[in-house]
């Protein structure tokens, strides 16, 4: 079992996240064929791949959100798919890719759910959880802020929200849909720095990222997809290229080094 | 916020009070109190245990009813708009009702009413959860639950038409507008076990209220199961609903408006929303329906009615108010 130490690192004997030849069909169609991927603790990993390869949908059918067709997914050698849908949230923190905020609630409840698997209760949580929504308060920067109706807040500061909240959990392992989307280029390092934060402390972090040029300051590993397959997956230096990304995107690119430059359609 | 719920329960409780103290026989505080604790004069126990509390009682209990249900379904489907009323569910639950009149069901078994009303309600709560399932747009649940109240009133006036005779006829106008004049004890006995199961169903399911703030994926993403989260509210609901207007037939809009009262008051929280929303549900009713009695009209006026001429344009203030971004 994973446990916060008091300096605030995430402990882990976590054997991560593995999924193994999951297939996810829908009407009759395939999104996701037979994908094949790991998140071990202490990497941040980014799904990347174009408008409907099928990233969402693996997401959701690894950590047991959506039936696969075939294959499965374990988390410390748990099937996702049978899985206590409160003991998963114990292990996995998820950011969905929509987020929508159904009331005007202070900021400090909406992380407070992210307590949610713990047992507490908005308004009088126990000692241990209140202590871990302040940690993801502070870790965010969003001290000033927690008392603050969500209605108010701009997409910057919704963004660490939600980032706050799923880091609330205390999981060891954070899958993040789009985390950066709609943000402008600050907030987009923010947020990365924050699961870079996680990652340091111990996490493993997966987030589908659209810009390769932040997925190449941050992830350790890349993992590409297009048309519902995993079609490369490996460190930067090694899986990211000029042809890949004509592969991938249909996009003219230059890679020298640890250097992407994207220049255009092709 | 401790104070304010004090403050609401000693509110329900004066409220209760006043009502067996208020009537057309007036009667001092001694002599409530002394009937209240089966003494004083037989005239005295006559109206007050006989007439005025169960009327207060059954007041009280179709309020708490409907706003639990109604600050339970709007946690449910995220909208504040959402309530038994306005979903369709009193109208089957009313279809219910007037069924077990017209079939006579009703004059065979004192359970009849109830469960008729309940499987109404149930039907229609199935109706809507399995439209949420498939649409996240609260439009369109609304919109099925004026299909659903159209097809119930439909159906009623079919029976009406049909009635055999002018007193099945009478007794089912009454169903229809709503009122919770000449309830007896019995009568609130026999929705009690309904409505306790209801309210107990969706007191425990409440927390995972919460965390549907956050939409159903992130929501179920935070360790909620989905699935029995809503089935645990359908059925609550449907009991707590079904039971109510069993009790006072349809009485409308209530539900949708002491949950909207409540919820600043309690961060916007739908599970810490639900208590307080029932009470304040309650004492609305049992204060209009104090109200109802003391109007010097000829005839009394239907609480359904009163219910429906104040909350109807409360429904629309609200609906008014919020802004389309939220959709």
């Amino acid at each position: 079992m994973t446990e916060l130490t008091a300096r605030g690192n995430l402990r882990s004997a976590a054997q991560g996240l593995c999924a193994q030849g999951l297939t996810v069909t829908a009407a009759g169609v395939t999104l996701v064929r037979d994908a094949t991927f790991r998140l071990r603790p202490g990497e941040l990993v980014t799904l990347l791949g174009p408008n409907g390869a099928g990233k969402t949908t693996l997401l959701r059918g690894a950590i047991g959100l959506k039936p696969c067709a075939s294959g499965r997914a374990r988390i410390d050698g748990q099937d996702t798919a049978h899985m206590v849908p409160r003991h998963r949230a114990r292990r996995l923190a998820y950011l969905p890719q929509n987020r929508p905020l159904a009331w005007p609630n202070p900021v400090r409840d909406v992380v407070a759910l992210g307590r949610f698997s713990h047992g507490a209760a908005l308004g009088r949580l126990p000692g241990a959880d209140r202590q871990a929504v302040e940690r993801a308060l502070t870790s965010c920067d969003l001290e000033r802020l927690a008392g603050r109706s969500t209605a108010t807040l701009s997409g910057g500061e919704l963004a660490r929200v939600h980032c706050a909240r799923a880091f609330a959990a205390e999981a060891p392992l954070l899958i993040a849909d789009e985390p950066v989307a709609e943000l402008d280029p600050y907030h987009q390092f923010r947020v990365m720095d924050l699961i870079r934060d996680f990652v340091n402390r111990g996490g493993g972090a997966l987030a589908v990222l659209h810009d390769v040029v932040l997925a190449r300051r941050y992830a350790d590993r890349f993992i590409w997809m297009k048309d519902g397959r995993i079609v490369a997956d490996g460190p930067p230096a090694e899986t990211l290229s000029a042809s890949r990304l004509a592969e991938i995107y249909a996009v003219r690119g230059r890679v020298e080094g640890d250097r992407v430059e994207i220049e255009g359609p092709l | 916020m401790r104070i304010a719920f004090a403050a609401l329960i000693l509110a329900c409780a004066t409220a209760l009070f006043a009502a067996c103290l208020l009537g057309s026989t007036p009667m001092d505080v001694e002599r409530v109190l002394a009937a209240l604790t089966l003494g004083g004069d037989h005239g005295d126990r006559l109206v007050v245990l006989q007439i005025r509390l169960p009327r207060a009682l059954t007041a009280f209990a179709v309020g708490v009813a409907l706003g639990a249900s109604g600050a339970a379904l709007q946690g449910l489907l995220r909208n504040p708009l959402a309530g038994p009323g306005v979903l369709g569910i009193s109208a089957m639950a009313s279809l219910g009702a007037t069924g077990a009149l017209y079939y006579g069901f009703a004059a065979l078994s004192a359970w009849a009413m109830p469960t008729a009303a309940i499987m109404g309600a149930f039907a229609g709560t199935a109706l809507i959860a399995l439209a949420a399932l498939r649409t996240a747009s609260v439009v369109t649940l609304v919109l099925i639950g004026v299909g659903l109240s159209s097809f119930a009133a439909a159906a009623m006036n079919l029976m009406m038409n049909l009635a055999p005779n002018p007193f099945s006829l009478a007794d089912m106008i009454n169903w229809m507008l709503g009122s919770v004049a000449n309830r007896s004890l019995q009568d609130l006995g026999f929705a009690a076990p309904f409505l306790i199961m209801g309210l107990g169903i969706l007191f425990a399911a409440r927390r995972g209220l919460s965390a549907l703030t956050l939409g159903e994926e992130a929501a179920s993403g935070v360790g909620l199961n989905l699935r029995r989260q809503r089935l645990a509210i359908v059925i609550g609901a449907g009991l707590a609903t079904g039971a109510a207007v069993a009790l006072a037939g349809v009485i409308g809009f209530v539900g949708v408006v002491a949950p909207h009262i409540v919820r600043p008051m309690v961060d916007h929280d739908p599970a810490r929303s639900l208590f307080p929303s029932a009470l304040l549900a309650g004492l609305i009713l049992v204060l209009a329906d104090i109200g109802v009695r003391l109007m010097p009209t000829a005839t009394e006026l239907k609480l359904g009615v009163v219910a429906a001429l104040v909350g109807a344009p409360a429904f629309v203030w609200i609906a008014m108010q919020r802004r389309s971004v939220h959709d």
